[in-house]
């Protein structure tokens, strides 16, 4: 596709240089990293050996200097239970979520209270209330650190893994954690897809797949039951193409149902009442946890523990009570597999091969009733803990532009439906679950007040009718509108859902032909003024080292777009834009150039939004043409015939 | 930003414009057009380019979606011959079909209490199924012989039982929660 870039990778300044790119596993309990090494995707060890880095995070504040400390991974867990309240786990099931969720009084966190310009619940932690983006962020920083300590160099992104049933808020939320981390992200990859890449690029899937494999390609299922969620993925894999035929799933049922389970049963076996101190909790949690993953090699685990209390515990989890008590949450993971399925329109019979992915999915009884469900056996090849961090690294490799010859592309789908509070309070469904992203709709709207100039759109998740039982995703508030009669006004708003999964709204009245502002106010989420903020404390109080760096980095990506922008100019620009524009260009690029010379990082970077946008009509142009040629090109290989009956229907109409 | 690459889906797929379609070729275009348009492919490239490129991959994803079934594509055909379906302001149907209609939806609506309600779905969708073949066929032949009214009346009855098709599902999503 070289031929569409401006920026073809022969014309950066290092040709052949590898781009260092990670995928990382953003998991519930366990996060990794991956990369993609001589062609082959390596997990990256931290300085003990580990690849698993526990999704834990330690807070604590030096009394004399003041000064905070961040630990993350096993370092964190070790004070679970002698500091619960500033050891953080488990942060992804509050992702996205608002004040009064079921998931923030379950977590066992002290919130800050809740303010009215701060939509976000933050925890109370000894250095300071944080929201679970910035939690996340100390996560991903780790992570980052690792990858770069690792790979000897900076990264230039990484795609982070989200579940695949994640909605707008949960998807954003993450995608801002890494903004804080300083990753650029290339990509938020559902889980499950990421695991059918590892899969698909390895032989043991091509060969069980292959009784069914067809020119139409196979049909695999992804099961994926993680520490914190759920998802069921069905994919059609033909050469190297990935396409999501369906997806469904549930964000709040996973490992850590499977141990509550376990404590449910221990609390009651033991007499111990109801366990109100919050170490007690995170150690039964534990010793639940442990029972458990031994239950996945023995007949039997033994629990035992005292109590701060002084109370004691011990006794023997059989693997058949540990399987009765784990049934109806077994159970309900049949439930979306049973959508997916009707969703995409297939049999469980016509379904290839089915890959098991998540940790939860080493439990013998899971494999079993997921087996019976699809009639065959259930694929575990790669290691479950693993196989997302490997996808994404892989699907970070082509992305950053290491394999320009690559036939691999993916087609994801939007997991939940996207609606539009209409009278009545019901939700209107403007973009359904399950379609091919990235996707636009257009929707036409008018005023009902004469001379109105503003009016408000209430966008939701979900496919339940009432926008009571949908989730809340934003309110956009359109302005300047051009005063006109009432329902004079035709005001197109466009839902475009990118390949993130993020929506994004923009509205035009087409009667005018003027844009109207849009002011987003999301219900769950940061505005993107916060995040900025956070941004430039961490900036100021960065090293000058930092600030310097980060100046070298805004004048190279200037000389970058310069140089592309000349490059393609020279070789097209008079095809494609007349003497006046190209005038315009030519001002905007001198403008970037001027911008270089100072040490002004704002002022560099706002040369460089300028040029983009001026340049912005060269670029469609040169780029419907030459998809345009492209076509035309493959047509009259291939179809040639079709292709002229087509002009003659065309012309006869 | 606009995307401009075909003046209709059909010229876009390369496939002729009539009901019945060549779905080899739209599939192998649909996915050559991905390859050369998805985000995936700029990654790396300029901001403009990041935006074309979702914005022409939205609307490849619209037209595979609308020529790949069977109703929306029917619809599409005579929208490009300025028919409209007015489904909002133009409640007229033939009586037959009102009465064979609401037989069914009260078929549907009795699913839930039925003594086995999935077996009791699926041979509801069968029925649903048939006269969607039988109303598809009578598109196909009408729209060919360009008696457009006829045309344009089957595509609303085919509508309606869309939406009983629609009706099943919901209730069978319903009967799985309860399981």
């Amino acid at each position: 596709m070289a031929l569409l870039q401006i920026a073809e990778p022969g014309e950066s300044t290092a040709p052949h240089q590898h781009r260092l790119a990670v995928g990382i596993d953003l998991g519930t309990t366990n996060s990794l990293v991956a990369t993609v090494r001589s062609g082959s995707p390596v997990v990256l060890p931290d300085e003990s050996g580990n690849v698993i880095l526990p999704s834990v995070v330690h807070y604590s504040r030096n009394d004399d200097s003041g000064k905070c400390t961040v630990v993350v991974g096993d370092a964190a867990r070790d004070h679970a239970v002698s500091d619960p309240l500033n050891t953080i786990s488990s942060v992804k099931r509050l992702m996205g979520k608002g004040h009064g969720d079921r998931a923030l009084s379950e977590s066992g966190n002290q919130f800050a209270q809740a303010d009215e310009d701060n939509q976000v619940p933050a925890i109370a932690t000894a250095c300071g209330d944080l929201t679970a983006i910035e939690v996340s962020a100390d996560i991903l920083e780790a992570l980052r650190s690792r990858a770069e300590a690792s790979l000897g160099g900076e990264l230039v992104g990484a795609v982070i893994t989200v579940p695949a049933y994640f909605d707008d808020a949960q998807r954003q939320a993450t995608k801002d954690a890494a903004r804080l981390a300083g990753l650029h992200v290339l990509r938020l990859l559902n889980e499950p897809t990421a695991a059918a890449i590892a899969y698909g690029l390895d032989q043991s899937l091509s060969s069980a797949g292959q009784e069914t494999a067809t020119d139409e390609g196979s049909l695999v299922a992804i099961y994926d039951f993680g520490g914190g969620t759920f998802d069921i993925s069905l994919l059609r894999m033909t050469q190297g193409l990935f396409e999501v035929l369906a997806t469904a799933g549930d964000t709040s049922l996973g490992g850590d149902d499977l141990d509550a389970a376990v404590v449910a049963w221990i609390t009651q076996k033991g007499e111990l009442g109801e366990i109100t101190d919050a170490g007690d909790r995170k150690l039964l949690a534990m010793q639940a946890k442990a029972a458990k993953q031994a239950l996945s090699e023995s007949e039997s685990a033994t629990i035992s523990f005292t109590l701060s209390s002084g109370a004691s515990f011990n006794r023997s989890l059989s693997l058949s009570e540990f399987e009765e008590l784990i049934e109806p949450l077994v159970a309900r993971t049949l439930q979306p597999c049973r959508r997916v399925l009707r969703d995409a329109g297939i049999d469980a019979a016509a379904v290839g091969a089915v890959v098991m992915v998540g940790g939860s999915t080493r439990i013998p009884r899971v494999r079993e009733a997921i087996s019976e469900f699809f009639g065959r056996r259930v694929l575990c090849d790669i290691d479950p803990d693993q196989v997302v961090a490997v996808g994404a690294a892989l699907q970070a490799d082509v992305l950053a532009g290491n394999k320009s010859d690559t036939d691999m592309l993916l087609l994801d789908v939007i997991p939940l439906s996207l609606g539009l509070e209409t009278m009545g309070g019901l939700a209107e469904k403007v973009i359904q679950r399950n379609t091919t992203i990235p996707v636009a709709r257009a929707q036409e709207f008018t005023t009902y007040k004469d001379g109105q100039t503003a009016m408000s759109i209430h966008v939701v998740q979900g496919e339940r009718e009432l926008v009571d039982d949908c989730r809340s995703l934003a309110r956009f508030e359109l302005r300047d509108i051009p005063p006109m009669v009432a329902g004079k006004a035709r005001i197109q708003v466009i839902f475009q859902v990118d390949a993130d999964g993020l929506l994004t709204v923009s509205a035009i009245e087409k009667e005018s032909g003027s844009v109207a502002s849009i002011d987003v106010k999301p219900s769950y989420g940061l505005k993107d003024t916060q995040i900025e903020s956070m941004l430039k404390d961490a900036m100021a109080s960065a090293s000058e080292d930092m600030q310097a760096r980060a100046l070298a980095e805004q004048r190279v990506e200037a000389e970058r777009v310069l140089l592309a922008l000349q490059g393609a100019l020279q070789a097209d620009g008079e095809r494609f834009l007349n003497a006046d524009e190209l005038a315009e260009i030519d001002k905007l690029s001198g403008a970037v150039a001027s911008a270089i010379d100072s040490d002004d990082v704002d002022r560099i970077k706002d040369s460089v939004k300028a040029l983009e946008r001026g340049s912005e009509s060269y670029v469609e142009r040169r780029m419907n043409a030459s998809v345009r040629a492209a076509m035309s090109g493959q047509s009259i290989d291939r179809v040639g015939d079709s292709l002229t009956d087509t002009a003659s229907t065309d012309s006869a109409t | 930003m606009q995307v401009d690459l075909s003046s209709n889906y059909f010229e876009l797929f390369a496939l002729q414009e009539k009901f019945e379609i060549d779905e080899v070729q739209l599939v192998r275009r649909f996915r050559e057009l991905q390859r050369m348009t998805h985000p995936d492919k700029f990654a790396s490239a300029s901001d403009a380019e990041k935006r074309w490129s979702v914005q022409a991959a939205a609307h490849i994803n619209s037209a595979e979606q609308t020529l790949s079934k069977p109703l929306s594509r029917a619809i599409y055909l005579l929208q490009r011959r300025d028919v409209d379906l007015a489904v909002e302001t133009d409640t007229r149907m033939a009586p037959e079909f009102l009465m064979m209609q609401m037989e069914l939806r009260e078929s549907i609506e009795s699913l839930e209490t039925a003594a086995d309600p999935y077996t009791a779905a699926q041979a509801a969708r069968k029925e649903v199924d048939q006269h969607i073949e039988q109303t598809s066929e009578a598109f196909r032949i009408s729209f060919q012989l360009e008696e457009l009214s006829t045309a344009r009346e089957k595509a609303r009855e085919w509508q309606f039982l869309d939406k009983l098709l629609a009706e099943i599902r919901d209730t069978e999503e319903r009967l799985d929660s309860d399981y």
